[in-house]
């Protein structure tokens, strides 16, 4: 993972009320719960502080009302936030004037919402060079950059259709392609794929893999579903009440949960698919006849043949022999310590 | 807020004393009891309290006329005046209204050119109808043309057209651009909305008195006062529409970098379209019920035929006219409705130029097709008298025949409910004091809606009493009350029949919504044919004008009861009739009141047209206004009736709001 930093926040707050900052201001920037409570605010996004590094997946996840949605549209400064600093590209994001903001919209940023956002009068074509058309490029060049972005996203002969005679899997991939249009740097997506059927929905991750793949886009998506953050993400940031409750790798979180409720999310996780084997191997450095496993594999890859073998088999990082694995330490994986 | 501090129950009881603590725990029919007894006492020992003395009426009425006088007449700043901007903004007005004049009827008279042939008009509605919405619709607008033309009232129809064609930009123009406003500024917004809500509940009639001060009498007249009075539910639907934009839409729109301009006009307007367009439905139809009242001040048209055929009891010309008023509205909604729920063209995609504008190319042969045969033959060019046709003698006869067979049975009738009913409770009316009045309002206010409420509905009744409209005011509470409970009597029944079956709701729908789109002046026809004059007519014109809503708002209000609310009353073992009294009925119950608050702001509005055929309540103050410029009496009328119109809209919403929270559907 690249560690160029492309977004920084600090201290970020959002509070709903009558008079933000005023209260924010008052309370020394830092309000307590019942401070919050008494006064009738809303702290939707309270002191939340994060990098977002180049070419990362960064999943925010949080059940609704946890301000993940709050805290994307800050950041995309669809919303003003109350107090607290970003920068993007080292510029400052929150004393940006109008004019600039759109620039930066125009240019750098892409976003796809939850519920399409497709303008219902445009057809597909047009909806997708609506961003170009904004910029004022030319009517040719927006609309072969617009088929270019069509074609990504598979849906090639669909141009002259309406959003409302899609289906819904095919209308986010308009959002997507529009998002995509003027190839920004930073890409935002609100729970992308919430609104879809559960197999439309990993159909549509997959989806977003392959293209991530190919575009390396420094991404924030948020979701509430932490099998689909675990799946995608190379964070995670857990929301709740506002907060940030933990930051980190999806095997992190899984393996040490800082809170409780965290912990809640950890136990339901696929933990095959999460944990790698440096994280469950001993340290007994063993020699076997098999060839030795990558320390990088998941466990879920590698559970038949260690659970299958009489005896456990070496585990090398970098070509050196790091640790071993056997049927306990996969079975402590697999299903937790306290399982057995 | 936080709640008044609740004593312990025995120590609550002398608390009742002090009012402020516990009027909420007295029961309001307590209260009104108190008040009614507190009122009877004042009056009996002070008449003023029954009858406000004359003396002590506020001279507001002659304030305003004078100022009016004054705007109209001197003043200014120095040597410009009031009156040059007046007249300057007349001569604008009278441009596009002289050029659509000379299209549509009058030939173009610097070029020496004819007008657009009729065939050209009935052949350009047909394609238009076409256009928006299909055969179906083309052959219908074609034909109601053609109505106007063979009966002889292609003229007077083309001129009613005229009025409505430039006053409908205008409105919709200014009523965007006022919405738009309304939106971006909170501070216009709290300018705007009571204004428009004021501006609504004032009947037509009260904004020609103003204008015939400022502008004369005439076309351009009508036409300014048609542009206000369609405005505010242009300026209604663009602030609906621009409020009811999905966020996500009008934030895909802020990520494309839109500018603000940008995201007003090529997103958040396309996106409210449908809104939109219906506010330009309901503008084209208020322009068309205003211009036929206009004729009142001067607009020619199907309206002063229509007025002339009543005053003069003409009234097969009367049918026939009133029918081209109908034939005209029928087309201009049907026509304006399907265009805001046009469809896309997917069919056009793809296809030829041509294709894509056969509509315009089949108008352009149209024009020139018409103009060959105009030039071939006059009689395609301007229907001769000749060969129009009307039934207005013999249907004359007829109807007098019928009057004449049906009056004696209908006169018994008509003269049992004046006596036995209308007058009585006419008599009763007059007789209540004001100030049991203004106390009964307040209270039901206060129960209703908070202090707020309250002490607008007071000070509304007050207003009247003080300005001296106590007495038109009381009959014309009694002439919209008595109709209205007859309108409820039909609606409910009718309402709950639809709800019942959809093989009854689709026709009884159908006529509602075609009953509606007639201008109010319509309803006097039938009402004048069978009824002659007097108190009984102008209920049955109210009548037959707003009892579309209630059937209308009890039909929905039946329909959108939750599916499971009715299994889950039919897997109880309710009967049909527990079903509908104990579950439908109540469950509906806010939405029908919703229904009786249109039912009498309609019946207000109508009130004030029945002063055309004889009445001695607020609406006649208007009409009387007219002719003699008493602005002041005109406009403190069309107030008074707005006032009505509010305390009752306030009292009732306040009620059906409290209800719905109560069965959580709020």
């Amino acid at each position: 993972m690249s560690s160029d930093v492309k977004i920084r926040c600090k201290n970020l707050w959002k509070l709903f009320g009558p008079n933000p900052a005023r209260f924010l201001q008052d309370h020394d920037g830092n309000p307590s719960a019942e401070a919050l409570e008494e006064g009738g605010y809303i702290g939707a996004v309270q002191d939340v502080s994060f990098d977002v590094h180049d070419g990362e997946i960064l999943v925010i996840m949080g059940l609704s009302g946890s301000g993940k949605s709050t805290l994307i549209r800050c950041i995309s400064r669809l919303n003003d936030p109350t107090s607290g600093e970003m920068d993007f590209d080292g510029k400052d994001l929150l004393n940006a004037t109008a004019a600039e903001l759109i620039e930066i919209r125009r240019h750098k940023m892409g976003m796809v919402f939850q519920n399409f956002g497709l303008l219902p009068n445009r057809d597909v074509l047009s909806n997708v060079t609506f961003p170009l058309e904004m910029q004022g490029m030319g009517r040719e060049a927006r609309e072969a950059k617009a088929r270019e972005m069509v074609e990504l996203v598979g849906l090639t002969g669909r141009e002259a259709n309406f959003p409302g005679e899609l289906s819904g899997g095919q209308q986010q991939r308009v959002g997507i392609a529009r998002s995509l249009a003027v190839d920004p740097d930073v890409w935002f997506l609100d729970e992308p794929f919430s609104a879809l059927d559960p197999l439309i929905r990993a159909e549509m991750q997959d989806e977003f893999m392959r293209l991530q793949k190919v575009l390396k886009k420094t991404i924030v998506f948020i979701t509430h579903d932490f099998e689909e953050a675990v799946k995608l993400a190379d964070r995670i940031g857990i929301m709740k009440g506002g907060r940030m409750v933990q930051m980190g790798t999806p095997e992190d979180i899984v393996l040490n949960p800082a809170t409780d409720y965290v912990a809640e999310f950890a136990r339901n996780a696929p933990h095959e698919r999460i944990i790698t084997l440096r994280a469950i191997m001993s340290s007994d450095r063993v020699v076997t006849d098999v060839p030795p496993l990558n320390a990088r594999d998941l466990i879920g890859d590698v559970a038949r043949q260690v659970l299958s073998s009489e005896t456990p088999i070496a585990v090398a990082h970098r070509g050196k022999i790091v640790g071993s694995v056997g049927r306990v330490q996969m079975l402590d994986g697999l299903y937790g310590p306290e399982a057995q | 807020m936080s709640q008044p501090f609740q004593m312990p129950r025995f120590l609550a009881a002398p608390r009742l004393l002090s009012p402020r603590l516990s009027l909420a725990q007295v029961p309001l029919i307590w209260q009104f009891a108190v008040i009614i007894a507190l009122g009877l006492a004042l009056s009996a020992l002070w008449g003023g309290a029954l009858r406000w003395p004359e003396a002590w009426v506020i001279p507001m009425r002659g304030w305003i006329t004078r100022f009016f006088e004054w705007l109209g007449e001197d003043a200014g700043i120095g040597s410009y005046k009031v009156r040059d901007l007046t007249r300057f903004l007349a001569d604008l007005l009278d441009q596009p209204l002289t050029w659509a004049e000379y299209l549509l009827y009058r030939g173009i008279r610097p070029l020496d050119l004819p007008p657009l042939p009729w065939v050209s008009i009935v052949l350009g509605a047909a394609i238009l109808g076409h256009w928006v919405g299909g055969w179906r619709l083309a052959l219908f607008s074609a034909s109601c043309l053609l109505y106007l033309a063979v009966f002889g009232l292609w003229r007077d129809g083309m001129r009613t057209l005229t009025i409505v064609i430039v006053a409908v930009p205008f409105a919709v123009s200014i009523g965007l651009w006022l919405g738009i406003w309304a939106v971006r500024s909170r501070r216009v917004a709290a300018v705007v909305s009571p204004m428009f809500d004021l501006m609504q509940a004032t009947p037509h009639m009260a904004y020609l008195v103003p204008v015939v001060i400022l502008f004369g009498f005439g076309q351009v007249p009508a036409l300014i006062a048609t542009v206000i009075f369609a405005m505010p539910p242009m300026a209604r639907c663009v602030i609906l529409a621009l409020q009811t934009v999905p966020p996500e839409i009008t934030e895909a729109g802020t990520m494309s970098g839109c500018t603000p301009r940008q995201l007003l006009w090529k997103v958040q307007i396309p996106a409210g379209k449908r809104i939109l367009m219906l506010g330009v439905n309901q503008v084209v139809m208020q322009t068309l019920a205003m211009v036929v009242i206009a004729s009142l001040v001067g607009a020619t048209g199907l309206g002063q035929q229509l007025l002339t055929s009543l005053q003069q009891l003409k009234l097969g010309a009367a049918v026939e006219q009133g029918l081209g008023i109908v034939m005209i509205a029928i087309v201009l909604d049907r026509v304006t409705q399907a265009w805001a729920n046009r469809p896309t063209d997917y069919a056009a995609r793809g296809r030829s130029w041509r294709f894509r504008h056969r509509h315009a190319l089949a108008f352009g042969a149209a024009l020139i097709v018409s103009f060959a045969l105009a030039a071939l033959f006059k009689e395609a060019s301007v229907l001769p008298k000749r060969l129009t046709v009307t039934f207005g003698t013999q249907m004359d006869e007829a109807v007098r025949w019928f009057a004449k067979v049906s009056y004696d049975y209908i006169q018994p009738v008509r003269d049992f409910i004046t006596v036995e009913m209308l007058i009585p409770l006419r008599d009763f009316c007059l007789a209540v004091p004001w100030v049991v009045v203004v106390g009964l309002v307040g209270a039901a206010g206060l129960r209703l809606g908070g202090r707020g409420t309250a002490l607008l509905c007071m000070g509304l009744v007050l207003g009247i009493v003080l300005f001296g409209f106590w007495e038109p005011a009381v009959l014309t509470v009694y002439l919209v009350f008595s109709a209205v409970v007859i309108c409820v009597c039909i609606g409910l029944p009718i309402g709950i029949w639809a709800s019942r079956s959809p093989r009854v709701a689709r026709p009884v729908m159908a006529i509602c919504d075609t009953l509606q789109t007639f201008p109010s002046f319509i309803y006097l026809i039938p009402v004048i044919m069978l009824l002659k004059v007097g108190d009984l007519s102008n209920i049955v014109a109210i009548l037959a004008y707003a009892t579309v809503p209630s059937i209308r708002y009890t039909y929905l209000g039946l329909r959108r009861i939750p599916d499971v609310t009715i299994e889950a009353a039919i897997a109880n073992g309710a009967t049909p009739r527990q079903r509908l009294f104990k579950v439908e009925l109540p469950v509906a119950l806010p939405e029908i009141m919703l229904g009786l608050n249109q039912t009498i702001m309609m019946a207000l509005s109508m009130v004030a047209i029945t002063a055309l055929i004889g009445s001695r309540d607020l609406g006649q103050e208007i009409y009387r206004a007219l002719p003699t410029a008493d602005t002041g009496r005109g406009i403190l009328a069309g107030l008074s009736i707005a006032a009505i119109g509010i305390v009752a809209d306030r009292l009732i919403q306040g009620w059906a709001n409290k209800r719905k929270k109560h069965l959580g559907v709020g």
